[in-house]
């Protein structure tokens, strides 16, 4: 065995806090261009999903419409409406913005780099308690809302901060529901931990597809994204909570959704699509740090990262906005129930296999958790759901009613047009 | 150099959330609207979580963030923010002089007392010996697993019933706040 050398060892308490401190300044920067960027992709997302250009005026490409867009919310007036409360008419958009970005502090974004000074762990904060940090940050994203809403002195703008936080309340508790099953299967909650043991167990989306997909739906539910944008439905609430935003202010709350969706997407990656991990390989996870795997990881999670946001933006120009009591209903009825039954039976089948002996990395492990896995989402798809939960618009008692009422404007139609003849 | 430059960045944080918790906790009681309180209030919640987490006990700092900071305190504005309460000086519930000289009565009382008791000797069957265990936490193997395994093992039937209780007080909520359909016809 070759001695290790000073690159393979922590470093010393001084260069390990020079080091959190680029690594803050490095992930607030690269995070504030790809926020920018985000909005840039959303816009050129929709006109390709319209058949259209999208912006294509300012640089090659449109390139740098984003600093066009900034140079523009900077110039524009601050508009103070009379009698918002100040204090926090102006902290709201602050708040809504920074809860998103403090969660990345406990995400890994790569293998551990190598220095001349000592291995350096590319993760800002690799805390004991990882996910439960990330939860309690995450459940304070909604403050920047409700507060924006009601300190505008605006009914339209109290009724989206109304909605955001019944919303973020109800699916917070499906989102963390889901994830104590990854909790389960990983015996850890140190987010480094839970992408050791998908590179150990395979990809959790593979054996806890059915947490995935409630972790998705509720992310979408907490970051406000179609279908769920109650709080700023325009047709019902004019912009909802920040209707009465202008200039940079309106753009922090911009800034603050694709923030919110760029950490949501983070977390689901190391949640559900093993981190940093590269499928396919062991290289990249044994072994002595290199610079060179440090890069490729990255890379990979960045990749992950945005084709998830990708996805997020495709679903907004397919799906149309769900209505408030479909919203709740799905949340508390069918999300909150499944996520709860889904925690029993990934219980009972790793209490049943680890009392059975069989080892947590090996084949057998996999195999039983993925079977498990592949019946669960036939019945849950196929047999018990068959369009009626999880699509309530389609509902069996919705599509009752909207026939009701159109067999009575029918008749009523045909009475009129008997009248007139 | 290192050890000396953290111990002196520990005591200075100390103080400082110690110092911004205080601040906070009189803000808190002395604001007239609502909304503004209760955002002092999470303020308070977040330094006593700094304090938690600067005591090793990190567990209970997220958690003091999630329960109270993230949940109890969004249902309190959306209360709130749902009566419109907090406009204006007209709803404030401050009482007159008398009530206000009671209250900083009872304080003082109250901070007599921990002030006391926090000086005085605890009886022999109330102090915790060193035998009974209060075993080092080995932080790299998780910080959950030596607070969930004595949860789920010796004290189960205590955690069991207060979680029954907790779910009483649900049914009687939702029986409470259930619209009657009868009176309503």
């Amino acid at each position: 065995m070759p001695p290790l050398d000073a690159s393979q060892l922590p470093p010393s308490t001084l260069f390990f806090l020079l080091a959190t401190v680029v690594k803050m300044l490095a992930i607030f920067t690269l995070y504030m261009v790809v926020v920018a960027y985000t909005t840039l992709a959303e816009r050129k997302v929709s006109a390709w999903i319209q058949d259209r250009h999208g912006p294509n005026r300012v640089g090659p490409w449109g390139l740098l419409q984003v600093a066009a867009d900034g140079l523009k919310n900077f110039m524009k007036e601050e508009t103070m409406p009379g009698d918002v409360y100040k204090p926090l008419f102006i902290l709201a958009p602050a708040l809504a913005f920074c809860s998103a970005m403090i969660a990345w502090a406990v995400i890994p974004f790569g293998a551990p780099l190598p220095t001349p000074w000592g291995r350096i762990d590319l993760v800002v904060a690799d805390l004991p308690i990882g996910f439960l940090y990330v939860l309690a940050i995450t459940s304070l994203g909604v403050y920047g809302i409700v507060l924006a809403g009601w300190s505008s002195n605006n009914k339209y703008a109290l009724l989206g901060g109304l909605r955001s936080s019944a919303q973020m309340i109800s699916y917070e508790i499906a989102m963390g529901m889901s994830t104590v099953c990854v909790l389960l299967v990983a015996g850890n909650v140190s987010l480094n931990a839970i992408v050791a043991q998908q590179v150990a167990t395979g990809w959790n989306v593979l054996i806890l597809s059915i947490a995935a997909f409630i972790f998705l739906v509720a992310a979408f539910a907490e970051t406000n994204r179609v279908p769920f944008d109650l709080p700023e439905a325009e047709s019902e609430l004019i912009a909802g909570y920040h209707a009465e935003y202008s200039g940079m202010k309106f753009s922090m709350f911009f800034i603050a959704e694709y923030a919110n969706v760029l950490t949501a997407s983070a977390l689901f990656v190391s949640l559900f699509f093993g981190g940093w991990d590269i499928p396919f390989t062991r290289w990249d996870n044994a072994g002595p740090a290199t610079v060179t795997k440090s890069l490729l990881t990255v890379a990979m999670f960045g990749f992950k990262t945005y084709s998830c946001v990708l996805f997020y933006i495709w679903i907004r120009w397919t799906l149309p906005r769900f209505r408030y009591d479909q919203l709740m209903s799905l949340g508390w009825k069918f999300m909150l129930p499944l996520a709860l039954v889904y925690i029993v039976i990934v219980a009972s089948a790793i209490l049943g296999l680890d009392a059975a002996g069989v080892a947590r990395t090996g084949w057998a492990f996999k195999g039983a958790m993925g079977s498990i896995n592949l019946v669960l989402l036939i019945l849950l798809f196929f047999v018990i759901d068959r369009g009626r939960l999880i699509s309530p618009a389609s509902s069996r008692i919705d599509r009752e009613r909207v026939a009701r009422i159109r067999r009575a404007t029918d008749t009523r139609s045909t009475l009129g047009s008997g009248e007139a003849h | 150099m290192g050890n000396v430059f953290v111990s002196l960045l520990y005591g200075f944080n100390f103080y400082l959330f110690g110092l911004i918790a205080i601040a906070s906790a009189l803000l808190f009681v002395t604001r007239k609207s609502p909304v503004a309180a209760a955002l002092w209030l999470v303020n308070v919640m977040f330094c006593l979580a700094a304090l938690y987490v600067m005591l090793d006990a990190q567990f209970i700092g997220a958690i003091q963030v999630l329960v109270y900071a993230g949940a109890i305190m969004v249902v309190f504005l959306f209360v709130v923010m749902l009566l419109n309460l907090g406009r204006g000086d007209a709803d404030s519930d401050m009482r007159g002089s008398v009530g206000r000289i009671a209250a900083g009565a009872v304080g003082l009382a109250l901070l007599a007392e921990v002030m006391v008791l926090a000086r005085s000797r605890f009886p022999e069957e109330l102090t915790l010996r060193a035998a009974q265990g209060l075993a080092p936490v080995d932080v790299t193997a998780g910080v959950i697993g030596p607070i969930a395994g004595p949860l789920f093992n010796e004290y189960l039937l205590a955690f069991e019933l207060t979680s029954i209780l907790l779910l009483t007080a649900i049914v009687g909520a939702v029986l409470i706040g259930k619209k009657r359909v009868t009176d309503a016809r």
